[in-house]
């Protein structure tokens, strides 16, 4: 025995650890489920955390409305096989009832509305911690952003006043009407999460794997063709071998040209990939350098 | 893979920033779209190359002042080994930035500039990073191509560090002369500074012996979350779930809970995966005890002949973190430690620590941002508790203001209070 466990075992167990100080500390956490392969490495962990009994809180799906049904159909099968209860909180609700106004024009996307959505949701159903999926690597702003992540009662972010985290004591004190956002997979990579979906075989939705598919190309991007997009002019559709490397709004969440179909494919295509999956594949977030600081302040995921 | 987790400091300008950009360059771990996005704003503000230092810069408020001031978390890899860096800000200001990104670390980055040789910044950051207990330190001399890659240069900063870390509780120290900018002895050994026979800096990164520095001897298991699934399937399961912070556990081990006493013998030690063995730091495993008595988050199940201290009264150094209050005799605070919380009151502020010379300043009313100092705690409950030099896990606390609810004090305990 030489005691010594692997980057993926370790990763796993700070996981693990951090999930369930969670479920200890807290009221009534939720964990946000997308159907996305981090939120489904995130709910792997968490069945993994209780074992033998199931995880002692609910999931949440913030529906922008603007679907790939085979991410729907993903979703609602994960939650039966767990038994897991399902909070769908919808964009589109938050549009009907004025709480939010629709983007327009052809870039329009529903990826920003999902703030109110989701603030929303945390306030009605008095959730004290929200688990998320992101990850330190993803992207600049979230590299100094905390395990857990303190929100006041308005749901910001405050990047300056952000509380200390050492060894692995977690503070979750927070006062009524505050929230935690808590990111077990701070420390993973994109390449981690693969390695560890094909680790533990975790199922996920099919357009993370190569298919072939309708799409059209847009600054640079290739985005599907789908009811919620507007072709503009000397746009041209066609059908292309695709996966995804997000999952995100339908609308604004690329393609990346792939004929990776198994998850061996999939991890040599990441480990030689030469640029970020932000970069590659979601169009909102290439505004500005800022612009994910900017919304996370406001209450973003 | 194994993981490696370092943390890196060096004062303004040594090249810290260039550094960590060139061993993510190196291990290619910069994505073109990220390399692209330095390139545009490197040449926005008129930069005559590419700022590889623009990489690390996150925050908004940091590129606009041109510094870095929050700890920032970096990931690359090697085929040999996964690393996670905690890129810790340098100014004396930020004691408790490095504090932070020590406090997790197995290895101590710090850089020093070749011109200018070991400074006051130099010898506080070997302090915290022996204080903390990070098992190895390495320095890495840098700019070596503006000292003509001179030996002498090299040499003597070693020996006047090697003369200030003997003071320190430093257990494994080492020396590379580098140039972060050109890349010598960086990720493959330099042709021009033949006379250095050392590893280069990754290839010691890759290397460096981690697995002996854990505690396998004391064997502490703090119960964090009790799981009882009451489902039909598992009617009478009942698993003490937590991460193990020392030692090694079995089943069969006769064992002891703490706080109440009592006497039981491990099950089994059951994963998702199924049942392990053997169970050490830092596995998040279930345990499941032979007899059936009231154990609850907090509690602490250990080996009968090797208990941690039991106590109420402890002393320890704290790092004060807040810049909205003081640490001061009679203040009452929250205190965190393993799974456990209680109110802590401070009964005696008996130094502060001058984290540049080690000189104890007895008499002095209070603790500010950035200070460190011996603090006697009272507890309300007791704690289970081992000397920080001993096992982090079990030795370490942060302490939590009861208004604000922020955390504003990191601890490392010396014992029981005598
Ligand atoms: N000549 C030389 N210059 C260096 C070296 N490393 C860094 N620099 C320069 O020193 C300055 C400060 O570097 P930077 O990485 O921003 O320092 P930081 O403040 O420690 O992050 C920059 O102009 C770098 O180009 C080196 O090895 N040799």
């Amino acid at each position: 025995m030489d005691y010594e466990l692997s980057h993926l075992r370790m990763l796993e167990a700070e996981s693990i650890h951090i999930t369930r100080e969670v479920a200890a500390e807290f009221e009534r956490p939720v964990l946000l489920f997308s159907g996305g392969k981090d939120s489904c490495v995130m709910l792997h962990v968490a069945t993994k955390a209780f074992w033998p009994a199931k995880p002692p809180f609910p999931v949440m799906h913030v529906d922008t409305g603007h679907n790939f049904d085979e991410v729907i159909r993903f979703r609602d099968e994960t939650v039966d096989r767990l038994g897991l209860r399902l909070v769908v909180a919808s964009v589109q609700k938050s549009i009907d009832e004025g709480r939010a106004i629709e983007e327009t024009g052809p870039r329009a996307s529903r990826n920003r509305l999902q703030t109110v959505t989701l603030l929303d949701a945390i306030e009605e159903q008095r959730f004290d911690a929200v688990f998320g999926g992101a990850r330190r690597d993803e992207e600049k702003a979230r590299a100094k952003e905390r395990v857990y992540s303190f929100r006041d009662e308005f749901g910001q972010w405050d990047p300056k006043n952000q509380r200390p985290e050492l060894w692995s004591l977690y503070n979750g004190r927070h006062h009524k009407g505050e929230h935690m956002r808590v990111f077990p997979l701070s420390n993973w990579t994109e390449l981690d999460i693969w390695q560890y979906i094909q680790q533990e075989d975790i199922p996920l939705p099919p357009i993370y794997y190569a298919h072939r598919r309708d799409v059209f190309r847009r600054d640079g991007m290739l985005l599907a063709v789908t009811p919620y997009v507007t072709l503009l002019e000397g746009e041209e559709p066609f059908e292309e071998l695709v996966r995804f490397r997000t999952v995100g709004d339908a609308s604004c969440t690329g393609a990346v040209e792939s004929s990776a179909d198994t998850i061996e494919a999939v991890i040599n295509e990441t480990a030689a990939t030469r640029i970020t999956e932000r970069g590659a594949t979601r169009a909102d977030d290439r505004i500005s350098e800022a612009g994910m600081e900017d919304r996370k302040k406001e209450g973003y995921f | 893979m194994e993981l490696l987790r370092f943390a890196t400091a060096g004062s303004v300008d040594d090249g810290k920033s260039t550094l960590i950009g060139r061993l993510l360059y190196d291990s290619k771990s910069i994505f073109e779209d990220q390399l692209e996005s330095i390139e545009r704003t490197s040449r926005d503000r008129g930069d005559d190359y590419t700022n590889l230092a623009l990489l690390t810069d996150g925050l908004r408020a940091e590129r606009e002042q041109g510094i870095t001031i929050d700890v920032a978390y970096r990931y690359f890899a090697t085929p040999k080994r996964k690393f996670i860096i905690a890129d810790t800000p340098g100014h004396i200001q930020y004691t408790r930035n490095m504090v932070t990104g020590c406090s997790t670390a197995d290895l101590a980055l710090v850089l020093v500039d070749a011109r200018n040789g070991i400074v006051e910044q130099s010898r506080r950051h070997a302090f915290i990073a022996s204080l903390l207990r990070v098992p190895h330190l390495v320095v890495c001399v840098n700019k070596m191509d503006l000292v003509d890659y001179d030996r002498g240069v090299f040499e003597s900063i070693k020996d006047e560090f090697r003369g200030w870390a003997t003071k320190l509780d430093v257990t494994d120290l080492s020396f590379i002369p580098i140039s972060a900018l050109k890349g010598d002895n960086v990720v493959h050994r330099s042709d021009v500074m033949g006379w250095y026979e050392g590893p280069s800096l990754l290839h010691y990164l890759e290397e460096v012996f981690i697995a002996s520095d854990r505690n396998l001897i004391d064997a502490r298991f703090p119960v964090q979350f009790v799981i009882r699934p009451m489902s039909d399937d598992h009617h009478d399961y009942r698993g003490y779930a937590g991460t193990v912070a020392g030692g090694v556990l079995k089943p069969g081990d006769e064992v002891v809970v703490l706080p109440s006493g009592f006497t039981s013998v491990i099950e089994a030690i059951e994963t998702a995966d199924g049942p392990v063995e053997e169970a050490f730091a830092p596995m998040a495993v279930t345990v499941r005890l032979a007899d059936d008595i009231d154990i609850s988050r907090g509690d602490m199940i250990c080996r009968v002949h090797n208990q941690p201290t039991i106590g109420q009264d402890l002393d320890a150094m704290v790092c004060w973190m807040s810049d909205q209050s003081l640490l001061r005799t009679r203040d009452k605070l929250t205190i965190k430690q393993t799974t456990r919380s209680a109110r802590a009151l401070v009964k005696d502020l008996q130094y502060r620590l001058d984290v540049n010379t080690l000189h104890r300043d007895h008499g002095v009313a209070s603790l500010t941002l950035n200070e460190i100092g011996r603090v006697s705690l009272r507890t309300t409950v007791p704690f289970f508790f081992d000397d920080y030099r001993r096992n982090r896990e079990t030795g370490s606390f942060v302490l939590i203001d009861e208004a604000s609810n922020n955390t504003v004090g990191a601890g490392m305990i010396l014992g029981a209070t005598q």
